[in-house]
């Protein structure tokens, strides 16, 4: 009769939200003993996506990921989420993948499995295995797609009776509808509209007017289930241009507060979305490539940024609005134009609206936390149509570690403006 | 100022979890000091809805969390963290007599979590609340594989946890209402055990040819597992509960085919016609039936069946000549079954025959003979139909709720660590 322990894995909780923390645990190893802990994802694309660490068991045979220390892998020392945020393609992928679910309805699946020793781990069968699911849908949050008065985009609403407080949701110029951050948000607890508008590719010739934008968010405020003084906007690069687009220009809505991701405020005055391509269209002769030939815009952004009567007057906002940054930015000077707008509305008195997040060898693409970095991908550019690898930009765990601080940090600020006050003084 | 307390947030951490997990409920964003009810809504399988609820008082920051904060009242009192769960009732007007019992494990039971303003008792359903989430408690984890068995005439459904394996194996029995049950496997294959839930009372093979199985059907169900390519053939385990424990502690004892690594005897009794098949067994109770009281409110109370226990060897199972580690969870308020006596007895003959060191008893007083896993309601009375008779009537199960929880929870954890120092 054997008398080898078998190990135990196990991961709490094994059903999550995606920026929820999981603790792995392995026991029942022997002491001292070298083994790695992997995590595999089988995506939307079917590409596998892969992290690993490798620990050492302590004297009672036990590795936990969020108090030991990796000494190697795709990620080391004690990083407990290392395992999701630090996983990339797999050997001998497709070059310059992004990872982005787009049917939020059901979970990203993941393999977590322990193996023996660090070098050569994948040489024989893992000693065990166990599969996780990562949800952007908290149970309970309603999925319900919007094609009214010309608006295409997706709504998410929290379970409950509300009603709550609402969110357009905006990515950038990628194009398409992505569900995946409305969805999380409505897990926690606003109504948040994921707008489509452009098709990848397409920003030329969409018939985008700011009355779309305007109509969107008014879609939002006019649901029965939102308070309709409480309803902000949320945007990602592109979308942040609209975000401060729509808080400084709009006559028609007034958000409550402002979330701008890798943004910027070069929208010329009176001009349509499509307009801003022409910016870019102007200055495209300051692309420049790196040595494995990405693409890298920030210069465009730069040679806009001096043009004073292509941006919005930041000092006309009225609400309050937090921007988020990464200094390694290789897309655009987002560092340079959060500075611009602090100084614009320093001048204008509206300094205390404004609060900056900046993070160190943080790229473009600041994602809800434990998403992997994705330094450089694939990009369809509109104007020219040409499949290029965008550079991004960040280190892998800065960059990570900005995610996380920054989700933390934007949910605070969304409760702190959407959510009530319990004092008296609630209403301003 | 606002006409009543908006943007409550409400948060049940995680929102979806396994049966055996705990979660923290949160509430925030209330005025301090402010009085709100946290109540629980659950509709069963079978239609029907169960509720809970706590009064709470919100501290200064304007928050209530359910992990630490007391109950003031509510069908639970004081600090509780998942008092909204085990002390779920059926509504007010509900049918009496019932017993929540999940059959389908590939879904997961839905709660609906809401707070309301004040410290309210009734009437829930007629008011909106101020907020409300919807949580998962799930009998299987992900990647647990759930396969129905019916080679060698079994009526069984096997669930193998992820993984390459191989895994430790169990046989998982329930009590005298036969059906086929599947919560408590799938639950243990969450924990990594390969465990096979045992219809043998209403089998296919019995509902077809109207005859109780035999020993060779445990037999056959033990073989089942050992030979599977993913268990691990000398580590296997038997789990019964009620006169699920009569056939386990059968087996250990006198199986020239079952080699237990360990068992697990819940709220049973080691008494029963030693040289006797299953229907010989059943046909024992039987026979005992005169012996059966009525509470006050007209439940039956069957323990008295098998006292007092005999001192006749051959009517009682010989646990001296168990080899394998033995542990017995008995409540003493079991009115079902004579489970703590039993015990005392199972004891007494293992130190006279010098392995009591395999033996170990969980006792737990106030707690009644359905010790299910944790955070399932107590039901300390509910609708029986025995196999046999076909009789339906309220058998009086035992059990003070708070106590019956508390037994439930700790029982499940210590089994769960005998379970993996045995097996794993």
């Amino acid at each position: 009769m054997s008398q080898a322990a078998l190990p135990i894995l196990s991961v709490f909780p094994s059903r999550a939200l995606v920026d929820e923390k999981f603790k792995v645990l392995v026991e029942n190893l022997p002491p001292g003993c070298p083994v790695t802990i992997h995590s595999l994802h089988h995506s939307e694309d079917q590409d596998y996506w892969e992290a690993y660490g490798h620990y050492i068991s302590d004297d009672r045979g036990k590795v936990s990921v969020s108090d030991d220390l990796s000494f190697g892998g795709t990620y080391t020392g004690k990083e407990p989420m290392g395992l999701l945020w630090s996983m990339r393609p797999v050997l001998g992928s497709r070059k310059g993948l992004r990872l982005r679910k787009m049917n939020v309805c059901t979970p990203m699946l993941m393999d977590i499995s322990v193996y023996s020793r660090h070098d050569g781990f994948r040489d024989q069968a893992p000693l065990a295995s166990v599969l996780i699911e990562r949800w952007y849908m908290a149970p309970g949050v309603r999925r319900i797609d919007i094609r009214e008065r010309g608006v295409r985009g997706t709504l998410f609403i929290p379970p409950g009776p509300g009603p709550f407080p609402g969110l357009l949701d905006m990515w950038g110029g990628g194009g398409g509808l992505l569900e995946y951050r409305s969805a999380l948000l409505a897990s926690h607890g606003y109504v948040s509209l994921a707008l489509e508008y452009f098709s990848p590719g397409q920003l030329q010739t969409a018939d985008l007017e700011f009355n779309y934008f305007e109509t969107a968010f008014n879609i939002v405020k006019d649901h029965p289930q939102v308070m309709p003084h409480r309803v902000g906007i949320f945007g990602l690069s592109l979308g942040s241009i609209v975000t401060m687009a729509l808080a400084v220009e709009s006559r028609i809505v007034r958000p409550r507060c402002c979330v701008c991701i890798s943004g910027n405020h070069c929208f010329p005055p009176g001009r349509t979305l499509a307009g801003i391509t022409g910016e870019v269209d102007m200055n495209y002769d300051k692309v420049r490539v790196d040595e494995n030939n990405y693409h890298i815009w920030r210069d465009v952004g730069l040679a806009i940024m001096k043009e004073p009567s292509s941006k919005l007057d930041m000092g006309k906002i009225n609400c309050p609005i937090l921007l988020v940054n990464g200094h390694d930015d290789q897309n655009w000077p987002t560092v340079e134009s959060a500075e611009d707008i602090a100084e614009m509305m320093r001048a204008a008195g509206k300094e205390h609206l404004l609060t900056r997040l900046e993070y160190p060898d943080t790229g473009h693409l600041i994602e809800p936390p434990f998403s992997p970095h994705f330094r450089a991908t694939n990009f369809i550019v509109n104007l020219t149509k040409e499949k290029v690898i965008m550079l991004w930009g960040g280190q892998t765990k800065p960059h990570s570690d900005a995610q996380e601080d920054s989700w933390r940090r934007i949910l605070t600020f969304l409760q702190q403006h959407l959510y009530c006050s319990p004092s008296p003084k609630a209403r301003l | 100022m606002d006409r009543k307390q908006c943007c409550v947030k409400l948060s049940v951490q995680p929102s979806r979890g396994l049966m055996d997990e705990k979660f923290i409920v949160l509430v925030q964003n209330v005025w301090p000091g402010f009085q709100l009810t946290v109540h629980a809504l659950h509709q069963c399988e079978d239609g029907h809805s169960w509720e809970a609820f706590g009064h709470y008082a919100a501290d200064a920051t304007g928050t209530v969390n359910v992990s630490e904060d007391p109950s003031l009242g509510g069908t639970y009192s004081g600090v509780e963290p998942m008092g909204l769960l085990w002390s779920l009732r059926p509504v007010p007007g509900s049918k009496p007599g019932l017993r929540m019992r999940k059959m389908n494990v590939q879904t997961p039971m839905e709660v609906t979590i809401s707070v309301y303003q004040g410290h309210q008792t009734e009437g829930f359903v007629d008011q909106v609340p101020l907020a409300g989430v919807l949580v998962e408690r799930w009998y299987m984890a992900p990647g647990v594989r759930r396969i129905p068995i019916t080679e060698g005439g079994l009526t069984a459904t096997l669930f193998l946890p992820p993984g390459p394996g191989p895994f430790p194996g169990l046989l998982d029995l329930w009590g005298g209402g036969g059906k086929l049950v599947e919560y408590r496997a799938s639950l243990l294959a969450s924990h990594g055990i390969a465990s096979l839930a045992l219809d043998y009372l209403t089998p296919k093979i019995t509902i077809e040819t109207r005859k109780m199985v035999g020993i060779e059907y445990f037999e056959t169900a033990y073989r089942v597992l050992q030979q599977h390519p993913q268990v691990f053939s000398s580590r296997i385990a038997m789990l019964g509960l009620s006169f699920g424990t009569s056939i386990t502690l059968k087996m250990a004892a006198y199986s020239e085919v079952v080699k237990l690594r360990c068992a697990v005897c819940v709220s049973g009794s080691h008494v029963q016609p030693v040289d006797g098949s299953v229907e010989q067994i059943l046909g024992y109770f039987h026979k005992n039936g005169g012996k059966t009281r009525f509470s006050e409110e007209n439940e039956a109370i069957w323990r008295d069946l098998l006292l007092p226990i005999p001192t006749d060897s051959s009517l009682k199972v010989d646990v001296g000549r168990l080899q394998c580690p033995l542990l017995l969870v008995v409540g003493e308020d079991d009115q079902n079954w004579p489970a703590y006596e039993s015990a005392m007895d199972m004891k007494e003959m293992m130190e006279r025959a010098g392995n009591s060191h395999l033996l170990t008893i969980l006792s737990y007083p106030n707690a009644g003979h359905l010790i299910e896993p944790p955070y399932t309601p107590h039901a300390r009375s509910s609708f029986f139909r025995t196999v046999n008779t076909r009789e339906k009537m309220m058998a009086l199960w035992g059990g003070e709720t708070v106590a019956h929880s508390r037994a439930q929870e700790d029982a499940w954890r210590k089994t769960l660590v005998f379970l993996r120092e045995n097996l794993f």
